[in-house]
């Protein structure tokens, strides 16, 4: 799962909130502190995981330190999903 | 001992004449702010002094000297100059926070220009009605953002060059589009500085209205006076201080005082270029031995949030004097702040339109948490009674908080926008659009917003704005755009939406929506939550009650609703 899961969060990412598109995106390119998602966006980013994978990620565990990265971004949703069962 | 000193002394004996000593200006003089912050301090012998220490995000790292900004700003002038551009035109500043936005701010100014900054996060409907509006002549922008420039470059006639100041060649410049590379340009040591006077026009910041559009806020160049007595007083800004200003120069706290006032001073300042983090801020701290640190609410309750453990790994010992603006900040913060950092953040009160710092707690005296201060020395604020129009005879009565107009940094109209500015006034006060309390002591306890506007983390955003752009999603029959409390943010926008046949309400659709609007307006105005309703509640003329939505998120009374529409 972790394979594709990266694969569309970082197809995801890259399409909404990447201005520059001949700056590739890599899965340990920082995104809260590299300034690609603010921490306005990063709602908005949240509510796309919560929806796609039927979690609810609850608000002291999305800090910027867990969006910071399409890997970060990974870790935290499986956890959830994992503990969905 | 502070700058201030005893706060009741300086209220006492106060004359703006004391910053235009210190400034070298007399009435009549010319007086340009590029010039004041780099030549002049360059003259006073500190042209080795470092101005600016810069960081991006990648670790990418510049220094600048006094002299060094004096060259680079030059050698922009020159270039901007050479385009053709006169005094007075409009040049915009479209970019993330690296050197160029700063050194480019100066340029501008020195040729005689006025600077529009605008926050880069902006989308392109946003930059629109701002550049539209200021008939801008000229944007200066990243590679990055030049896409958002060329979609609406049709509806722009009056927008000659785009200058691109990372060109790489990778690509080819497209219509209007010029390179410009400050590493690259030879510098100019001599510019011919444009005379600007007092009232020479010098910088246009947009601010959100109520029923309109965004109205650019238009300052002079002897704004100059407040904003370097304030941050000498307010800020305690020293010589000696390595100062970080949090504010992005999109918004007025990163101009007024993350440019002008600390370089007026010959202060060195810093600048993180990077998203917020914990982590990040107080290795920022400690790598640049920050000494006055001023920062926004919001900003420090997502430290508050990261909690007391990770302050304890830096050595924050630096820290002389720290600082807050933007929203109210709360009494848990100063506490707080008090607690960990050993000092507590003073909080300051203005706006875009003020131009500077109008009512503070000062080091000259004491801090109440929670308040937002007292008038600076030379400014007379008050309570006004909203009916009568005066101000209160007692303390403690909730009504607008009202300021003389006199001082100097205060704007001189809204741009193209005469009547809006005429509406700000009331029996000879300005009026602020905020509410507060007085205390027996003339301290000010804010009390929230006269208006619709929302303060998001302290940026204002237009309900009409964010309802204006949403009617223009295929999904959106009606809307209505209300604040919703936010522990970290205090307020963020929340859009009550009516949806067209066909659609129904969903969480893929909510979504969409709030993409639509993050790219259109800005992340700021995105609607952190949509209420789908069947209805609006309306006034029998048809005009969308907002006041009782909001009054639902915020649990307050919902008053008369007599002229409520049945269903």
């Amino acid at each position: 799962m972790a394979e594709e899961l990266k694969d569309i969060v970082l197809k995801y990412v890259t399409k909404e909130y990447l201005e520059d598109d001949s700056e590739p995106l890599t899965y340990e390119t920082p995104l809260i502190s590299g300034g690609i998602v603010d921490s306005f966006s990063m709602v908005s980013l949240k509510r796309f995981l919560e929806n796609k994978y039927q979690i609810a990620i609850p608000d002291e565990e999305a800090t910027p330190e867990a969006f910071d990265s399409v890997n970060k971004i990974v870790a935290l949703v499986e956890r959830f999903v994992a503990k969905k069962g | 001992m502070s700058n201030i000193g005893s706060y009741d002394e300086r209220v006492k004996d106060f004359s703006w004449s004391i910053a235009e000593k210190e400034l070298g200006y007399a009435p009549g003089d010319v007086i340009n702010i590029g010039w004041h912050c780099t030549d002049r301090i360059c003259r006073m012998g500190r042209a080795d002094k470092v101005a600016l220490h810069w960081e991006g995000f990648t670790g990418a790292a510049k220094t600048y000297t006094y002299n060094d900004i004096r060259l680079a700003s030059n050698t922009i002038a020159a270039f901007l100059r050479g385009l053709g551009l006169k005094p007075e035109e409009r040049v915009c500043l479209f970019m993330d926070r690296i050197p160029e936005l700063y050194l480019g701010f100066l340029g501008i100014l020195k040729t005689g220009a006025i600077a529009q900054p605008l926050f880069s996060a902006f989308g392109d409907e946003s930059l629109l009605v701002r550049l539209a509006n200021a008939e801008t002549s000229a944007v200066i922008t990243q590679k990055k953002h030049a896409p958002k420039v060329r979609k609406i470059l049709d509806k722009l006639p009056a927008l000659r060059h785009i200058i691109i100041v990372d060109h790489d060649g990778a690509a080819p410049l497209k219509e209007r589009e010029v390179a410009f590379s400050l590493e690259k340009a030879a510098p100019v040591e001599h510019f011919d500085v444009h005379p600007t006077t007092a009232e020479s026009p010098s910088v246009l910041h947009y601010t959100s209205g109520t029923t309109g559009m965004p109205k650019g806020v238009k300052h002079v160049h002897y704004s100059l006076i407040s904003q370097y007595l304030t941050a000498k007083w307010a800020l305690d800004l020293r010589d000696d201080d390595v100062y970080w200003c949090t504010a992005d120069p999109g918004w007025v706290t990163g101009t007024s005082y993350g440019i002008i006032a600390p370089f007026a001073l010959g202060v060195t300042q810093c600048v993180l270029d990077a998203g917020f983090s914990a982590e990040a801020w107080y290795k920022w701290i400690e790598k640049r031995r920050v000494s006055m640190w001023y920062s926004a609410p919001t900003a420090i309750r997502s430290l508050m949030k990261a909690g007391d453990e990770i302050v304890k790994k830096y050595d924050l010992s630096c820290l002389r004097h720290l600082a807050s603006v933007g929203e109210p900040l709360n009494s848990e913060a100063v506490v707080w702040s008090a607690r960990v950092f050993g000092k507590p953040f003073y909080d300051t009160y203005w706006q875009t339109e003020t131009g500077s710092i109008v009512i503070g707690n000062y080091p000259g005296m004491e801090v109440r948490p929670g308040s937002m201060g007292k008038p600076f020395p030379g400014i007379t604020g008050t309570v006004l009674d909203p009916v009568r129009n005066e101000p209160y005879p007692t303390h403690g009565k909730i009504g607008l908080v009202a300021l003389k107009f006199d001082w100097p940094s205060r704007m001189r109209t809204y741009w193209n926008n005469p009547e809006a500015f005429q509406k700000k006034f009331r029996n000879g006060w300005y009026i602020t659009g905020d509410r507060s309390r007085l205390d027996a002591d003339g301290y000010f306890w804010f009390a929230g917003r006269d208006d619709d506007i929302i303060n998001t983390a302290g940026h204002l955003v237009s309900p009409f704005e964010v309802e204006s752009a949403l009617l223009e999603h295929p999904a959106v029959a009606e809307s209505a755009v209300v604040s919703k409390p936010d522990p970290i943010n205090l307020e963020v926008v929340k859009a009550f939406v009516t949806l067209k046949p066909g659609f129904m309400a969903s969480q893929d659709l909510d979504l969409d929506i709030m993409n639509f609007i993050r790219k259109k307006l800005s992340p700021l105005a995105m609607p952190q939550a949509i209420e789908f309703v069947a209805s609006l509640p309306k006034t029998r003329s048809g005009k969308i009650m907002r006041r009782l939505l909001h009054a639902r998120e915020w649990g307050e009374e919902i008053g008369d609703t007599s002229t409520l529409e049945n269903d």
